[in-house]
This record gives C-alpha cells, structure tokens and sequence, in this order.
C-alpha cells in the first residue's frame, strides 16, 4: 500500500528508532520502540512534507503517532482535504 | 494513620527544624570543606524523611509531591546542599515507587523505608554529551545475573549513598535509546572515583565522578523502558523538586535583604530608607517564584495519575519552562538581594553574607544546562501540540 511505504519511509528517516521499522506491526507502539518526543516532531514535519499536508492541533498528540496504523488513520483524514 | 495534609504539616515543621537546629549551621563548613552534610542527612533519617513518597503499605509516609516540595524549600532556605541531596533522593526514589512494580523491588521500598535509605543516581556518562536519554554502557545478563559497567562524570554522593540508580542499554545490542534503570544496591557496587568536585556552588553535594561497576541479581532491573520512567516521573519531579531548592535559597537572600533594610529603617523610624524600595521591588520577583512553583507543583500533581497527561508535549514544555525561569529567577533574587545588603552581603565574614547564596544560585542553571533544556523545547515547539 502506497501510503504505508510512505510512512514507513518517513519513519526510518526521522524516528530514530531502536529496531529496523520493517520490523515493526501496523499496530506496535513506536514511542516503545525507541521514537523521542524530539525525533516525534521530525515525524510530524516529515509526514507534512511528504503528504503534503498540515495536522491541525487537535490530531497533534502522541497518540496520533503511535503507530503506523493510527498515522494511517491521520493520514487519510487529511489526504485531499485543505489544510484548516 | 496521619492523613495527607497532617503529613504534610508534619514534614514541614520537621524540615524547619533540621534546617535551623542541624543544617543551617553546618552549611558553611560543608561549604568551605566542600563535604558531605552528614549531620543533615543524619536528621533527615532520623525524623524518617527518606520513605516520605514510598506509599503507606509499603511501610513509607505516603506524601504528596506538594508535601516534600516545601520540605525540600524549607531545607534550602538553610543549606541548599542538603536541600539538593534530598531532592535527589526523592526524584530517584519516585522513579522507583512509580516504575518498580516488582517483587523485589517492592521488597527494597519496604527495605528503604525500614532502613531509611539514601539513594543516588548515574543517568551522565562520559561520551554521551551530556543527553541522559542516551547510554553507551549496557547491562549484560546470564542466570539470573547481571552486569555492567559505567564511566560516570558525576554521581551526586555516590560515596555515601545506599544504592545507586543507574541508566544503561537494555543489553549488549540494544541501540543508545533503548534504556533500563538499574537499582544498584552497595553491596552490588564498586565504585572508583576518577574526579573531585571543587566547584563554585552545591560543594556539598560531593558530585564526584566514579567509573562505576555492578552485579548482582537480575531481578534489579526495573521493568519500565527508562524512556518512560523518564517522561512520566524523572523529568517532571526534578524541575519541580530543583525548583523547590531555589525557592529555599531565594527566600533566605529576601531575608537577609529584609533583616538588612529593617536595620536601616531603625536609624530613623516613620522615614523608609531608600533600600526599602528595593525590596518591595525584588519582592515581585520572589512572588513569581513562589507562585511558579506552586503552579509547576500543582499541575504536576493533577497529572500525577494520568500517564497520557504526563506524556504530553505540552507538559514537557511547561516543565522545561519551570526549570529555566526559576533558574535565572533565583539569580537575580539573589543578586538584588546583595545591591541591598551592599558590603554586608559582599563580605565573608558578616552575617548578612550572600556568597555561598550567589554561589549555589548560579548552579541552577548550569545543572542541565539551560541551553540544552530550551533547545528541547525548541524542538518541540516546532508544532503546535494540542494539550491532554
């Protein structure tokens, strides 16, 4: 799936983590697998970039970008719709 | 059984107590010798001040954050060294009671309290630059045993604590951020000193650097990823419990200011002398000391329980804010408190000096280096995090 490969690419860009992120469940919990709150906000940024897109404040949470499947979730939220 | 705000009533006065009996006149000698405050600590064992945060059934006092923030001000107020250990203490002893859920280490809580314990930590080590969330050292384990080895810049009285709480990579693989926090009990430890700590201020807290090596059972390895331990507990109640320390040393330079413009005043009752304005003007700034703290203390608090809430971004922010405006604040308390006192507070040898109080007040900002601390938020500021 194409948006996958674009979140897994901008996590094993930005977050940093302690196990490779093919490794990594839809479902794992990043921040658990070695994500900081520091290398998060490089997340952010590089999801923003790479969709284009801008996460309004309310989806600005950790729990946003816990996992590849809820940024999925995010992701396709905003997807085609203007930024707020 | 004492409720919350009796506990709190009584660790108070007892604080007060210790820090004007015990402390106080210690303070200038542990100063000057740059030794540890035996006689302090001593008291704070014997008043039982080391189980304060451990919870009533596991044989501590149970009190709040709020409660051992005042003490840790009340302490300050009298000798910032002793202050600083026993905020120390209890920022490693939180750690413990908030992410030890294990036999064995709810086993040492009873221990602690029983025994009134000192603990230390050793989250630096050399070679990482100073950034705690990273380790080189790794523990290694094998039947039931572990090991590990640290070289440590500083370890805040290593020589005299109980055990030492030390950070370390989960193991041999693990990359620098995957970390663990090692209950490393005296009998586990060997500790060789590689640097002294002849420093400006906080000389008692003996920070020596140790190249540190421990054994023992596995079993002491704390369950929580340090990640978290971190985030939730150490980083929120180190801000809070440093700035507490200041609020202690703050108040007692208003208060050699306030002795010094009421000497003044006494030369000529019914005219205030010019020194007086002064002071109602550094009294603004300890009021927004005072109420800093008070509010990092409370919205800690209500977050106490709430591990999203803790974890927020927002939160970490704010902490992060807490520590460096009590830092610089303190500083210019301090500093406005010596413009009134003039050469009194200049001099050594005069009971309204202010050295050692300038001294220990420009460690706050130096200990974490504020730099790195707004370089944090920097980063985290880069987008705006909704709050939890």
């Amino acid at each position: 799936m194409e948006i996958d490969d674009s979140i897994r690419s901008v996590l094993a860009e930005f977050a940093k983590l302690a196990v490779d992120v093919s490794t990594l469940s839809d479902d794992d919990d990043i921040f658990d697998a070695g994500m900081t709150s520091h290398a998060s906000v490089n997340v952010v940024l590089g999801l923003e970039e790479a969709f284009d897109i801008e996460f309004p404040q309310r989806m600005l949470r950790r729990s946003t970008f816990e996992s590849v499947s809820a940024i999925r979730g995010a992701v396709m939220e905003l997807v085609g719709s203007p930024a707020p | 059984m004492a409720s919350g705000p009796e506990v709190a009533a009584e660790l108070a006065r007892k604080a007060q107590r210790i820090g004007v009996e015990v402390a106080g006149p210690a303070a200038d000698d542990v100063d000057r010798l740059a030794r540890f405050p035996s006689e302090a600590v001593d008291a704070l064992r014997a008043e039982g001040f080391m189980d304060a945060l451990v919870p009533t059934e596991l044989g501590g006092k149970g009190a709040s954050v709020d409660a051992v923030a005042g003490a840790v001000s009340a302490l300050g107020r009298h000798c910032a060294s002793t202050a600083m250990i026993y905020a120390m203490h209890l920022m490693q002893l939180a750690c413990l009671v908030r992410h030890g859920r294990s036999a064995a280490h709810r086993d040492y809580l009873h221990e602690l309290s029983a025994g009134q314990l000192l603990l230390a930590s050793a989250t630096t080590e050399i070679g990482v630059g100073g950034d705690i969330r990273t380790s080189l050292c790794a523990v290694e384990r094998s039947d039931g045993h572990f090991r590990l080895e640290k070289q440590a810049p500083v370890i805040s009285y290593g020589e005299q604590a109980d055990a030492v709480l030390v950070t370390a990579r989960r193991n041999p693989d693990s990359a620098p951020n995957d970390q663990v926090l090692v209950l490393c009990r005296r009998e586990d430890l060997k500790l060789e000193p590689v640097s002294g700590w002849d420093t400006l201020g906080f000389r008692g807290t003996c920070s020596l650097g140790f190249r540190l090596t421990a054994e023992g059972e596995e079993s002491a390895v704390l369950d929580d990823p340090f990640a978290q331990i971190s985030s939730r507990t150490m980083l929120p109640i180190s801000h809070v419990l440093w700035s507490s320390v200041w609020l202690g040393i703050a108040a007692a330079a208003i208060e050699k200011a306030g002795r010094f413009v009421r000497g003044e005043a006494r030369k000529q009752p019914g005219t205030a002398p010019p020194s007086a304005l002064r002071l109602a003007e550094l009294m603004l700034e300890h009021q927004q000391l005072k109420d800093l703290v008070a509010a990092g203390v409370r919205e800690y608090e209500a977050r106490y329980d709430n591990p999203e809430a803790l974890m927020a971004m927002n939160f970490a922010v704010r902490m992060n804010s807490l520590k460096v405006s009590a830092s610089r604040l303190v500083v210019d308390i301090v500093t406005g408190a010596l413009t009134i006192c003039g050469m009194a507070g200049y001099r050594h040898d005069s009971p309204l000096s202010l050295g050692r109080l300038l001294r220990d007040a420009h460690g706050a900002a130096l200990m974490v280096n504020n730099d790195r601390i707004l370089a944090n938020n920097a980063q985290m500021l880069l987008v705006p995090w909704d709050d939890v």
